[in-house]
């Protein structure tokens, strides 16, 4: 093995970066085991020598949670994962899932300064790595936790936002109470996320160590129906609420055939999968109608997901999406995994009728073929139709095209302005919405988002609803009222991860 | 069970079992009455849903650990006692696992209240509610709403037989008046609902309809009122997964629009609902149903 001490900057800038290995793309498609293998030992020390240990280090402003990013790969390449777990665990409650699904492309890696010449640092493996490792060898990872403040705070919804909130605030001293709509916690990282990318155990290994910290989870309860938000701050005894709700309406095509048997969102259809284990039927009892041939529109990373995963169900996949392939949404290593794994992807086609059979099964798709116009104001290129049309034989259809945010709590909750797309307004420094107590983050206040967007926002707001409760709360708030106020965007300095 | 992992067995454990205090339900059956075959009503613990729970909304159940999560209405709730009374007609896997379930053991998960209140005002007119099926139970809450709105309330319901006749005291307590159909004339007045809803209409001025049950009586009702200054409300039985309105399994056309069932329903105005398609999606996934229920006999049930 390589010493550091051997190198120079410019020799480490010029190692060529450790990829890891991944599942070979002929036998994945056969299984839900997660693709990638994760690094070895050597391979993990290789990489972290990579990091030439910048004064000035970019990446950790990169990072919506701000991980220590030199630190904790210093400790790796000096052997000492565990010191290099606390590291990332003093700012990252999920390093497992974070490691794995982080746009890292557009993030921390984004803006590596070994990137400006090369391949950036690996700095996404090597944070999988470490929780791996700690994981694996089950280090100790129960944190002291302060002496009880008395103050109680309600969070809504179990997903990555409400998650970090409940870590962050659990750690101020702070009773904690989750409760969650669906049976089980850990939101669309659960019933979103396909587990050939993020595997169960990781997150309910989390949902544990927060339980054993003492933060107490209710399931099955939809706040707004079942409880108000002014149950909770009126009658219940809450000192705060924070909502972590997501972003779960599905956007409609509104286009003819869109409600045909075997046409799904791609929310409905990934939660038969995950949520509820259709893809081990009969032994769980979701029903999931799979054709043989599935197309799928769009071309965002929940499109990758369900393709994969359509293709892992032995269906013929195809991706149709109206723009071209530069312009998808989707990270670029899930288009390569994605493209690796047999599907076909018919770009610059946008889908203007499903067709059904006399007992309306979904038989075909009709498409118009698009080119994209000149650049306009913006810089982007809109794709405009050709005249051209074609179909496509398919019996199962899913539809990508994002989420709205759902309105069950807004709609309870009259004092809470929204946008017109029912984002939840909140002050930009503190997260407090325009109801007094009520802080909201994630992506019901950003639209469809990132897993990291939605933790980073939740610490900070764990800060200020810290403040609140304890009754240092002196901040001139300012929480937009019209309309068409675009949602919370990271304040960071770079680029904002997309789905 | 191959889907879930250890980790995760012992999430549900600890999260729904083991925790004190005054959040946590425990979905126990109090008591179960066979209503005729394959009929149960069920009284089943549940305190905050009973004490929020409104006519015309509904919960969604879940048996068992594997079960699918299935939609269900509320005939009624005490929420001082703290619990909701369903009606469950076995007609597939998981509702028949339902009704298996016996007084003392419980569902894994109910979830609720979910969906839209049920409209209720002071009509010029009387207001008739029509049963099938389920559905007898499920007009009770809305009756007696619509009764102590100071309306004039006539309940209609419907059977095969005098066998399946069910809820017909309960029904009774909270409208004027009630009207009894059985196709073969067992009980009641021979014929349909639909029959007594005529005779209603020809005898009265009638303002509102509100009709639960299967999807060919809730149409051919509101054909009969089409056109004809009555409100006519039916609550739609489409398949549902999360009935939040998160994943649009539960859509449904009204008036040329897509609608989600479980978040803007389950009433609709039965007049511009597309019942065609209604039925066609309700097949959606019949092959694997009756696969499911294989399965469920060859277990040895
Ligand atoms: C298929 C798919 C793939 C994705 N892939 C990635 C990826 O690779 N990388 C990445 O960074 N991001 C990815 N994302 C986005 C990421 O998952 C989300 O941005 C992130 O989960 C948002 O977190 P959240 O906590 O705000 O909301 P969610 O994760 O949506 O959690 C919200 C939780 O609140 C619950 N809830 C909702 N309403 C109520 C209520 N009224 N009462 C109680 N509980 C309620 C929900 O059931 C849910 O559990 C993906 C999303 C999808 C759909
Ligand atoms: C708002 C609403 C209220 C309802 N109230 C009652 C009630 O009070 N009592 C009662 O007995 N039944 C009620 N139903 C119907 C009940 O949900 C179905 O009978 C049940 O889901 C059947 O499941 P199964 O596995 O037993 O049967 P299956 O063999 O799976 O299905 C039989 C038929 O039931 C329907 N169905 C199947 N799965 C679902 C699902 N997930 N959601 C909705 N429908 C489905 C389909 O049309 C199917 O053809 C209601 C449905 C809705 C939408
Ligand atoms: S949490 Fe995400 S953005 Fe931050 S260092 Fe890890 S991979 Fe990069
Ligand atoms: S920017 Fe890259 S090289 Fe510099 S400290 Fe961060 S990871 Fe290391
Ligand atoms: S059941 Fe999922 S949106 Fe209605």
């Amino acid at each position: 093995m390589t010493n550091k001490k051997d190198l120079s900057a410019k020799e480490r800038i010029k190692k060529p970066r450790n990829e890891m290995l991944l599942h070979d793309a002929k036998e994945r498609i056969k299984h839900f085991e997660e693709v990638p293998l994760g690094y070895t030992w050597e391979a993990a020390r290789d990489e972290a020598i990579r990091c030439i240990q910048c004064k000035k280090p970019l990446c950790i402003e990169g990072c919506p949670v701000t991980i220590d990013i030199p630190a904790f790969i210093k400790l790796v390449e000096e052997g000492n994962v565990n010191g290099a777990a606390g590291k990332i665990r003093e700012a990252n409650f999920l390093p497992a899932a974070c490691g794995r699904v982080c746009p890292q492309d557009k993030q921390c890696e984004a803006v590596c300064v070994v990137g400006k010449k090369g391949n950036p640092v690996a700095i996404g493996n090597l944070e999988r790595f470490v929780a791996d490792f700690e994981r694996s060898e089950n280090l100790n990872r129960m944190p002291k936790i302060p002496k009880k403040t008395g103050k109680k705070i309600g969070v809504i919804g179990s997903g990555p936002a409400g998650l970090t909130a409940a870590y962050e605030l659990c750690m101020k001293g702070h009773e904690v109470i989750v409760f969650e709509a669906f049976h089980r916690g850990g939101g669309v990282m659960v019933y979103g996320i396909p587990r050939f990318r993020l595997p169960l155990d990781i997150i309910d290994e989390d949902l544990k160590l927060l339980e054993e910290m003492g933060v107490k989870f209710y399931y099955n309860m939809i706040i707004g129906k079942i409880l108000t938000i002014d149950d909770l701050l009126e009658n219940e005894g809450f000192n705060a609420v924070y909502i972590a709700t997501g972003a779960g309406l599905p956007k409609m095509l509104g286009i003819s055939g869109e409600n045909l048997n075997g046409v799904y969102s791609a929310n409905e259809y990934l939660t038969r999968i995950y949520l509820m284990h259709a893809n081990h039927f009969p032994e769980y009892t979701t029903p999931l109608f799979q054709g043989k041939k599935m197309a799928v529109i769009g071309a965002g990373n929940t499109a990758m997901d369900v393709l994969r995963t359509g293709k892992r169900l032995g269906a013929e996949v195809t991706c149709y999406y109206r723009r071209s392939r530069e312009e998808a949404p989707a990270r670029t290593e899930e288009l390569e995994h994605a493209e690796q794994e047999f599907i076909n992807f018919k770009f610059l086609s946008n889908p203007v009728e499903f067709i059904g059979d006399t007992n309306n099964f979904v038989k075909g798709i009709r498409c118009a073929v698009m080119e994209l116009s000149e650049p306009d104001e913006s810089g982007r290129r809109k794709p405009i139709p050709t005249g051209e049309e074609f179909i496509d034989e398919c019996d199962t259809i899913v539809f990508s095209l994002g989420c709205n945010v759902n309105p069950i709590i807004v709609d309870a909750t009259p004092e809470l302005h929204v946008n017109k797309w029912g984002i939840v307004m909140v002050d930009n420094k503190t997260f407090h919405t325009s109801k007094k107590g009520v802080f909201a983050g994630g992506d019901a206040i950003t639209g469809g988002s990132t897993v990291i967007l939605a933790m980073g926002q939740a610490k900070n707001a764990a800060k200020y609803i810290h403040d609140y409760v304890t009754g240092s709360f002196n901040y001139e708030l300012e929480v937009p009222t019209d309309p068409n106020t675009p949602g919370i965007e990271w304040s960071g300095r770079f680029a904002k991860g997309k789905r | 069970m191959a889907g879930e992992s250890e980790a995760s067995k012992h999430i549900c454990k600890t999260s729904s079992k083991s925790i004190y205090g005054d959040y946590m339900q425990d979905y126990k059956i109090l008591a179960k009455k066979e209503l005729c075959p394959w009929t149960y009503h069920l009284k089943v613990s549940a305190p905050l849903i009973a004490k929020k729970i409104l006519a015309g909304q509904f919960i969604i159940i879940r048996p068992n650990k594997h079960s699918e999560r299935i939609p269900l209405s509320i005939c009624g709730w005490n929420r001082d006692e703290g619990y909701i009374e369903i009606i469950i007609m076995a007609c597939g896997r998981t509702s028949r696992e339902a009704c298996e379930k016996n007084v003392g053991e419980k569902f894994e998960d109910v979830v609720g209240p979910l969906g839209k209140r049920s409209h209720v005002q002071k009509y010029n007119g009387s207001c008739v509610l029509i049963g099938g099926g389920y559905g007898t139970g499920a007009i009770i809450p809305t009756a007696r709403d619509l009764k102590s709105t100071g309306n004039k309330v006539i309940g209609v319901l419907g059977a095969r037989n005098k066998e399946l006749l069910i809820m017909e005291d309960e029904l009774r307590e909270v409208c004027d008046e009630i009207m009894v159909t059985t196709n073969d004339g067992s009980a009641g007045t021979e014929g349909f609902v639909t029959h007594a809803l005529q005779n209603i209409m020809d005898h009265k001025t009638v303002a509102m309809v509100l009709a639960i049950g299967p999807v060919p009586m809730m149409m051919a009702v509101s054909n009969m009122t089409r056109g004809k200054d009555i409100e006519c409300w039916v609550s739609l039985n489409a398949i549902m997964v999360d009935g939040t309105g998160m994943c649009g399994a539960c859509r449904v056309s009204v008036a040329g629009e897509t609608k989600f069932a479980c978040f803007h329903g389950p009433d609709f105005n039965g007049h511009h609902v597309d019942f065609d398609e209604l039925t066609k999606r309700q097949k959606m996934f019949m092959e694997k149903e009756q696969l499911a229920m294989k399965a469920f006999k060859e277990k040895g049930k």
